[in-house]
């Protein structure tokens, strides 16, 4: 998918709405037998690999699941510590799934609100009177877009670099936010999109976004 | 009236006729819950502020006007692009204030008002007002705080429906980056 994501930020510079439409392809399941040969640690709720990379496990690679049940944080999905339960050679052979950590919906809160205090310096910073803010952020795995409307929402997609179209893409996704969400009266405004057909058209456009543009890696 | 010809795969038009009745029937509902003119009026506009708030993002995400530099922009805008764009009609401006920051929209004919007459007992009511509300509404969410009143109503006799709009100050919280 050449489209990670999508987020709506409200006028505040709280997240009203995110998307996040990849595939994890940085996910290993493997068995293991006793010991574990990775090192783990736990770091901000969460057990990660410290030390140790093999087979598609790398270092800095969370544990999302074992034996096909998905971790809460530190604790198995039966409420035992993750950490003790490998450490216990009874409890093996174990599967273990381990992949780039998601971010948490708190997590998410906190960077939009960070990216509408950027937002704000790169037009402060900017030599010319009256300039925008940040349009696009570019990194090596991603390019970030921005589109302000006049009204203040900002439209924020994250994308493969080589996707093209990502401007008729924000103006798209405009239009489907003046339709699904504020068409519908009982959404009220600035508060998070909860709505069914908001996410449906959203998804489609995305889709057709993509076949548009270029093709990323894995299409 | 019809929607736009690029959205879905059908052209969805709507009978015009279903529109008036539909807003006769919230007007007369109206004024059998309220009783008084005034309080209808009122309710009007706060309901057509509701609605300006949401229209302006459909307008601007349709539209693709940039923003207005002074209100002369702005009354260009609303007369060609926005009336146009969901009445069907273009008013025209005029009546300029020396300081620039008043105008009155003319409308010839007002489609809310087909197949309307005002009774006597209802002599104060701004049948219309709705359409102040959306204005007023819509423009304040591009940071414009207006008044927007009706100064003649074909509906009490006078010959066109003009609207006067009065610009009372630029909204200065919470502006948007790169607006100042």
């Amino acid at each position: 998918m050449a489209i990670f994501s999508v987020y709506v930020v409200n006028k505040a510079g709280g997240l009203i709405y995110h998307l996040d439409s990849y595939a994890p392809r940085a996910e290993a399941e493997k068995t293991f037998s006793y010991p574990l040969d990775l090192l783990l640690k736990l770091h901000d709720e969460r057990v990660l690999v410290a030390f140790g990379q093999r087979d598609g496990i790398r270092v800095g690679h969370a544990v999302l699941a074992i034996n096909g049940k998905d971790v809460n944080g530190k604790y198995t999905a039966d409420g035992k510590e993750v950490l003790e339960y490998l450490g216990n050679p009874a409890n093996y052979p174990v599967s273990v799934r381990f992949g780039r950590p998601r971010l948490t919906s708190n997590e998410k809160l906190m960077l939009a609100s960070m990216f509408h205090s950027l937002f704000a310096i790169g037009s402060q910073l900017s030599p010319e009177q009256g300039s925008s803010g940040i349009e696009m952020l570019e990194t090596d795995t991603f390019k970030l877009h921005c589109f302000q409307t006049l009204t203040g929402i900002k439209f924020v997609v994250l994308a493969d670099p080589r996707q093209a179209g990502i401007d008729s893409l924000l103006r798209k996704i405009y239009e489907i936010y003046s339709d699904f969400a504020l068409k519908n009266p009982f959404y009220s405004l600035e508060m998070p999109i909860r709505c069914e057909l908001f996410e449906q058209n959203l998804k489609l456009a995305l889709e057709v976004a993509e076949k548009a543009g270029t093709f990323g890696p894995g299409s | 009236m019809s929607r736009q010809a690029n959205r879905g795969t059908e052209s969805k038009k709507m009978s015009s006729e279903l529109f008036t009745l539909t807003y006769g029937a919230l007007v007369t509902q109206l004024c059998k819950d309220y009783e008084n003119d005034e309080d209808v009026n009122k309710q009007l506009d706060k309901m057509g502020y509701n609605i300006g708030v949401r229209l302006i993002e459909d307008f601007l995400a349709r539209s693709n006007v940039g923003k207005c530099h002074d209100f002369r922009e702005t009354a260009d805008v609303i007369a060609k692009v926005a009336f146009k764009m969901y009445l069907g009609i273009t008013p025209s401006i005029t009546n300029w204030s020396p300081a620039g920051d008043e105008f009155s929209l003319i409308l010839e004919n007002n489609p809310l008002v087909d197949f309307v007459e005002l009774p006597d007992n209802h002599s104060s009511l701004i049948y219309s007002n709705l359409l102040c509300g959306v204005l007023r509404g819509a423009l304040e969410m591009v940071q414009m705080a207006v008044e927007a009143k009706f100064v003649q109503d074909i509906l009490k006799g006078d010959g066109v429906t003009e609207i006067r709009m009065r610009f009372i100050r630029r909204i200065e919280d919470n502006l948007p980056v790169g607006e100042e």
